[in-house]
């Protein structure tokens, strides 16, 4: 029996109907597709009247299989899928062609459109009737999740689940959670002291029962899929026995080696070869730094396993590979600051008193190297004058063109904190001020108040060769006025510059370790930028915080909480659906060659000697279809892109060119 | 036919995960390309069985254009790399079957790289273009330059056989 096919061709508004002719196409189709029972065109089928259409015309027509040409299936597949499951048609029946993504958006001459537009949609008529009902999978999910980050998003996420009732493993790579937001001292805009607001969420997920913490340690691989993933974790040697230590610090007290602390402290401070980063840290079990540690580079000293009250210290302690099993990962892998040394002329590295954000936040913090005093490098002189330069190494096509989009808000913290604690003038030197959340423009105005000098245009330079008297010993800053058209200036002590937020170098690393992507500039890539933020490409694994994108605190927080209400959500579900893309193999006509074995990286195809032949574990095939490709005898199948709907979709898509005369010999694969 | 009003038509084999999504923010950024190229959607460039290629250029395209994730970056970990193989192989055959080789491209774009396959499209247009129409397997007799092309690789085969034995 012939198929009934309905074709509905969306106009999204003008996004299709501007540069192609929908209403040809639907009546173009009606007359010249094969098995076409319906053919129409509407304003906008993903509408619940468009998809009602659908329905109706499944009910009362009696279509056996629908053809969408509408947006990327990406978006609305899922949508009219489940219209026709709505009207008793089984939802693989159902076939959507993108018209807007790769033709109306992409082209401005609408014959040229229109004519593409036929070919997509006569491929997607000719595939349909080829396609067959399928019934999708369920697995069960794992109710841990691994959450790999313990900045301020990880953090959140993982107080959100654990507090659900939920197990979650947290993997940090510096010897304490907190990330950036410890470094800090106050927050914009409010001002709130960052360890006040940070180190109760910081205990809390040290203390929490659902919380197992692994501080110290990298994720070293993934595998398995959605519900079930198994990770290896590589837990560092600390050297330092986790569960005798009491972190009295004695150790840290008694340890002669200071070394400059280059991560924490940015290199403005110390700390010991035995340390934790900071007083707070969660956990107080100290690491010890092996290439600076007397012992170890040595064979003497033992000064910390000496002291230490509880026998805690272990020279001979070795890394450890963890196996767990998560249900959900979710990435929060943060940010590294942009190298300002790339910018030589700003003199960063060579110019004492040019400092990077990062070193200033530890400058201003009461519990930094200099106690929060804002002096000068030689640890006494206070600034008379400073200079922030915003974007250095962003909104810069040398470097990195996106915004880290904190800077401008950081930079006016830091103003108001210079002019608080010190008697100092401060010029900021921007390209665009951009507070634009919510009491940011406020703050803004704030500091307009207080007297920081706001000058727009971007710094050419800073020297230390002064050409006037009153430039000598002072560092300059070379700039031009854009307001008033002017090159100037300005003789300065001190000058901040705004550094990028950047990708963590081992970004990509992670992300194909997850199986996810990373944008251009090298931030992870979420499903969708508008309506699906924290989801990825892969399903079961999220992204939160700034590795999916330059973003401030409140929105990382955010970011962290949503991404575990959607692991919640599939946890309360108890389980995920997953499609029946699979791989299978019809063992009359499989020749037992064994060509498809090593053609699977998941090990899904095993060889069964009894019979002679293969066949497919579908729980472990994830549905590329390579096997299917590489089969001799055809003897594979890839469910929902067999060779048939292939190859009717080829003959569809070139329904206007001219097949040779031995034309269809080629299809027999 | 003036190669110069003629309009290529292309079939495009796009992985779902990298390069259907790059055409798809080619669309979002409305980056615009020569409207040549039809796209079929498979799950991986690893899916693309060689006949796919062959049943297209019967069918009368004139181009194919195969996609993928970066080297490295597959979503199915490596399955690309199976691509690149039959891609290799695919050039070999189609010398043979007298159909230049350029006809058939297989690129790489990430899901961030609209601009790039933007660009792998137009490309591909402009050569096919220069190429002219296939018409194939209707014309590949009549060049003498094609027959002798298949006698090279004959004699290739039965070298490479020799040694073999």
């Amino acid at each position: 029996m012939a198929e009934k096919v309905g074709i509905y061709v969306c106009h999204c508004g003008s996004n299709i109907a501007g540069t192609v002719d929908c209403e040809e196409v639907a009546r173009w189709a009606g007359q010249n597709i094969r098995d076409v029972a319906v053919a129409r065109d509407y304003k906008f089928m993903c509408s619940s009247l468009g998809q009602q259409l659908i329905e109706d015309d499944i009910k009362k027509e009696g279509l056996t299989r629908v053809v969408v040409a509408a947006c990327s299936p990406h978006l609305h597949e899922k949508t009219f899928r489940r219209a026709c499951q709505n009207a008793g048609l089984n939802p693989y029946l159902c076939h959507m062609t993108n018209i807007r993504e790769h033709v109306s958006w992409v082209n401005n001459d609408k014959k040229a459109g229109t004519e593409k537009v036929k070919s997509l949609v006569s491929a997607a008529a000719e595939r349909v009737k080829h396609q067959q009902p399928l019934e999708p999978f369920y697995v069960k999910v794992n109710p841990a999740t691994l959450v790999v980050g313990g900045g301020i998003a990880g953090l959140q996420a993982t107080l959100e689940l654990a507090d659900a009732g939920y197990p979650v493993y947290l993997v940090e790579r510096e010897p304490s959670i907190g990330g950036h937001m410890a470094q800090f001292d106050k927050t914009f805009p409010t001002l709130d002291c960052s360890a006040c607001i940070l180190t109760p969420k910081m205990s809390e997920v040290g203390q929490h029962e659902n919380v197992t913490m692994f501080t110290y340690s990298e994720l070293e691989e993934v595998s398995g899929s959605v519900g079930s993933f198994k990770v290896k974790i590589r837990k560092r040697a600390r050297y330092v026995d986790y569960d005798k230590c009491t972190g009295c610090g004695i150790c840290i007290e008694k340890c002669p080696r200071k070394v400059v602390d280059d991560v924490f402290e940015a290199g403005l401070g110390y700390r010991k070869a035995i340390y934790t980063p900071f007083p707070q840290a969660v956990p107080r079990v100290p690491v010890i730094d092996t290439a600076n540690c007397t012992y170890f580079q040595s064979g003497k000293c033992k000064v910390c396993s000496k002291v230490c009250p509880t026998d805690a210290v272990r020279y001979d302690q070795q890394d450890e590979i963890v196996e767990l099993e998560v249900g959900n990962i979710v990435l929060a892998t943060g940010w590294k600051l942009f190298d300002c040394k790339r910018l030589p002329n700003y003199g960063f590295g060579r110019l004492a008193n040019v400092y990077t954000n990062l070193e200033f936040e530890r400058l201003c913090n009461a519990a930094g190297p200099t106690n929060g005093k804002i002096v000068l490098r030689d640890g006494k002189t206070e600034p008379q004058r400073v200079a922030i330069i915003h974007c250095v190494g962003s909104r810069d096509s040398r470097y990195n063109t996106f915004c880290s989009a904190v800077c401008c808000m950081a930079a006016m913290k830091f103003g108001h904190l210079v002019l608080e604690k010190t008697n100092a003038e401060v010029y900021s030197f921007y390209i665009d001020m951009r507070p634009n959340q919510k009491d940011y423009e406020e703050f803004y105005q704030r500091l307009l108040e207080e007297g920081m000098h706001f000058v727009r245009g971007r710094v050419a330079e800073v020297t230390d060769a002064a050409r006037r008297p009153e430039e000598q010993g002072k560092l300059i800053v070379q700039y031009e006025d854009t307001l008033l058209g002017e090159q100037k200036r300005l003789p300065v002590d001190m000058v901040i510059l705004m550094g990028a937020m950047e990708p963590q170098a081992d970004a990509k690393e992670m992300g194909l370790k997850c199986g996810i992507s990373c944008s251009m500039a090298g931030w992870f890539t979420e499903r969708h930028p508008k309506l699906d933020p924290v989801a990825t490409m892969t399903d079961g694994v999220f992204v939160a915080g700034v590795c999916q994108g330059p973003k401030d605190i409140p929105a990382s927080v955010a970011q962290g909480a949503a991404a575990a209400a959607r692991i919640s959500g599939m946890i309360t579900n108890g389980k995920v659906m997953i499609e029946p893309i699979v791989a299978s193999i019809d063992e009359e006509s499989c020749s037992g060659c064994r060509v498809c074995n090593n053609m699977c990286p998941y090990n899904a195809i095993e060889f069964d000697e009894a019979k002679g032949v293969s066949h497919v574990i579908t729980a472990m095939c994830k549905g590329c279809g390579t096997c299917v490709a590489a089969c001799p005898c055809d003897a594979i199948s890839g469910a929902h892109f067999k060779n048939d709907q292939i190859y009717a979709e080829i003959e569809g898509i070139l329904w206007d060119a001219q097949p040779s005369a031995a034309g269809t010999a080629a299809g027999g694969g | 036919m003036s190669n110069e009003n003629f309009e290529p038509k292309i079939v495009g084999f796009l992985c779902n995960w990298c390069s259907y999504r790059a055409a798809d923010l080619a669309g979002s950024a409305r980056i615009k390309y020569a409207p040549n190229v039809r796209i079929i959607r498979v799950m991986c460039s690893g899916r693309v069985d060689p006949s796919f290629v062959l049943k297209a250029l019967a069918q009368g395209a004139d181009g194919v254009m195969i996609a993928g994730c970066h080297p490295g970056e597959c979503h199915y970990i490596e399955q690309n790399y199976k691509a690149m193989r039959r891609y290799a192989m695919l050039k070999h055959t189609l010398t043979a079957l007298g159909v230049e080789p350029e006809r058939v491209r297989l690129v790489w774009a990430s899901a961030a790289e609209g601009q790039l396959l933007a660009e792998h499209i137009d490309s591909l247009v402009a050569d096919v273009r220069k190429l002219g129409p296939l018409c194939w397997p209707r014309n590949w007799e009549e060049s003498p330059e094609r027959l002798k092309a298949l006698e090279e690789i004959e004699k290739e085969h039965a070298e490479a056989m020799e040694v073999q034995a």
